[in-house]
């Protein structure tokens, strides 16, 4: 985050960090973040039977989240790219599935791919044009793309409907593959397809950050002239970040809009973009499992404040100025500096 | 109405528009300028100011001049203090890094905006002018007020730009911005040079939103705009660059004055944005700014 930390995820060979034993490497080590990824993912689905209706729907949601502040995770955390737009990403999924099972009629896997392809697609040509620029001018251009996007989904209200929104219902809410058809308003099928979602992003993270694009992101994210100097082609490297994150960003938003049959403007809007930030920092930028951390705890504070008060996004403000004054790292970061250096 | 009074209006309102823009967006382009910081809270300054405006104005018992004058004074004045304070909790603590300053102000946005609306409430509230005679146009009226308005930001530029060219505060603030280590290695208090210009930067936003209010109600949601606004002046104008700010206020404030009297305004804005994310890829020191070295 801020120009002088030291490395997060130290791959750089000054500052100490790096002699400690490494993840990946040292053969020893290598089981222990899969074994702990696995845990989580079991223990996310095991939880299903024990929590009531209430929490369990609250996790749903938790879940499907964490896809997104996971996949944000990928461009901010391991390539340092810090997109104020990614609520555009989350609303092409979120309105390429919504619009196509809601007014073509398409069945929901179909619309789901048609979300992510959306996502995918546009995160390759804004992220084209937009990583142009570098840090401030990066974050004002992602912003305003963004703004566009949700200005277009208020604009275009003959489809969108705008605020208003659309409700899919009926057909739309049956996931039917093969001979194998599952009710998509039934809580135990959707939060079961919820968690398949997020054990695939987790799967995925999990490679990403052990891969060789994985180190290179990092490599690019400390130093970048250095990177380049090695022979990378440090845009060709950003831009696949953008897009692998503006990807799972988009799973994240064509989930929201089949499993919770709701597609409104405010899913585009600038609160969108800024929440898996907000996230990612909590849990800790550039690692695995912090988004996934972040998005709970968050998901759960702004929750309890919104009981308490219709002001609730004061909490949301005061945990970022804190987090980024006092705990730059996040939980999951602080936890790798201090207990388990091999957590990727 | 004929098409050639009906342009007359729309310019007068695009001109009351980049009256009040070129205020805001010059505090945004000053801060930027000198502290190389993005403030993401400008837009809730210029909120705070309204609202504090029509606190001073409405709650004090004053009458209606009186108590517009003194909300003259105050809404830049307290505002100017809220940033200050703001400047040296978070914003020094932080080294001013560019990255974390935005995460930050993105914070402060959302506490300032949220703390009013838990003390003043989800309400529109209107100011009285404190002087609108009627001026009468050959085909329409028009509300002296806004053309004061005009009057008023122009010898407040005027001032600024004065402040800033031809004063000791001013010398230091270009000292500081054109070379930092250097202005400090000269003895440059240049801590305190930073927060006085974010709250300068502030003061003017709140400035310009006590003279808009009698225009426009006072409500919590209002700082949305003029950051989106005055964000677009200083990516067309140059990021820092004061004449840049006040072309392309007026530029931006007449287009986009007349652009949404004949034109959808959401259409109108998803243009504009478009547009000024495309310069800022394409030109990123803005239209009429100079390449730095």
């Amino acid at each position: 985050m801020r120009a002088g930390d030291p490395p997060p995820h130290a791959t750089t060979p000054e500052g100490g960090a790096g002699d400690r034993p490494r993840h990946g490497r040292a053969g020893r080590a290598a089981w222990r973040p899969a074994a702990v990824h696995a845990g989580v993912a079991l223990a996310l689905l095991a939880l299903q039977f024990v929590l009531p209706e209430y929490h369990r729907l609250a996790l749903t949601r938790i879940m499907v989240l964490a896809v997104y502040a996971m996949g944000f995770n990928v461009a901010f955390g391991y390539a340092g790219l810090l997109s104020l737009g990614h609520a555009m990403f989350f609303a092409a999924g979120l309105y390429g599935a919504g619009l196509t099972v809601y007014h073509l009629d398409w069945p929901v896997w179909l619309g789901f791919l048609a979300g992510v392809t959306a996502g995918a697609a546009l995160s390759a040509v804004a992220g084209a044009v937009a990583l142009r620029t570098k840090g401030v001018a990066f974050m004002i251009v992602t912003l305003m793309f963004a703004q566009t996007a949700y200005l277009a989904t208020l604009h275009f209200t003959t489809w969108t409907r705008g605020d208003e929104g659309l409700t899919l219902t009926g057909a739309a809410r049956v996931l039917t593959l093969g001979p194998v058809s599952l009710d998509l308003a039934d809580a135990a099928t959707r939060y079961n397809v919820a968690w398949a979602l997020l054990a695939a992003t987790l799967l995925v993270t999990h490679r990403l950050a052990r891969s060789r694009l994985g180190r290179a992101l990092v490599a690019v994210r400390e130093n970048e002239a250095r990177t380049a100097m090695l022979g990378y082609d440090t845009f060709a490297l950003r831009w696949r970040a953008l897009v692998i994150s503006g990807t799972l960003s988009a799973v994240s938003g064509a989930a929201t809009a089949l499993l919770f049959a709701y597609i409104g403007s405010s899913f585009a809007s600038i609160q969108t973009s800024i929440e898996p930030l907000l996230f990612t920092l909590l849990g800790g930028a550039g690692t695995v499992l912090g988004p996934l951390l972040g998005t709970a705890l968050m998901f759960t504070l702004i929750e309890v404040a919104s009981e308490i008060t219709t002001a609730h996004l004061l909490a949301v403000g005061a945990v970022l100025i804190a987090l980024v004054l006092f705990f730059p790292k996040g939980l999951v970061g602080t936890l790798r500096d201090r207990v388990a250096p091999w957590l990727p | 109405m004929s098409f050639g009074s009906f342009l007359l209006l729309a310019v007068l309102e695009g001109l009351v528009q980049a009256a009040v823009l070129s205020l805001t967006a010059l505090g945004l382009s000053l801060v930027f300028g000198v502290m190389r910081i993005v403030n993401v809270a400008h837009g809730e300054f210029f909120m705070l100011g309204a609202v504090i405006a029509w606190w001073t104005a409405s709650s004090l018992g004053l009458p209606t001049a009186a108590g517009f004058a003194l909300a003259l004074l105050a809404a830049p004045l307290a505002v100017a203090a809220v940033a200050a304070a703001a400047e040296r909790t978070v914003l020094r603590p932080l080294g001013h890094d560019p990255e974390a300053t935005i995460v930050a102000t993105i914070g402060l946005l959302y506490v300032v905006q949220q703390t009013v609306l838990l003390t003043y409430g989800p309400d529109a509230r209107p100011v009285a002018a404190p002087f609108d005679p009627l001026v009468q146009f050959p085909a329409f009226g028009y509300s002296g007020y806004k053309l004061a308005v005009i009057g008023a930001a122009l010898a407040l530029l005027l001032a600024t730009w004065l402040v800033l060219t031809r004063t000791k505060a001013g010398l230091l603030m270009r000292a500081t911005q054109l070379d930092r280590e250097t202005a400090q290695a000269f003895g440059i208090p240049v801590g305190l040079v930073y927060a006085g210009v974010f709250a300068a930067g502030a003061g003017l936003a709140a400035l310009a939103a006590a003279l808009v209010v009698p225009i426009r109600q006072a409500h919590y949601l209002m700082g949305g705009d003029p950051l989106l606004l005055s964000f677009i002046v200083v990516i067309i104008g140059g990021l820092g660059s004061i004449r840049g700010t006040l072309l392309a206020a007026l530029l931006i404030g007449l287009t986009d004055g007349i652009v949404s009297m004949f034109f959808s305004p959401t259409l109108a804005k998803m243009i504009s944005t478009l547009a000024v994310a495309l310069v800022l890829v394409l030109r990123p020191q803005g239209l009429f700014g100079t390449r730095e070295a």
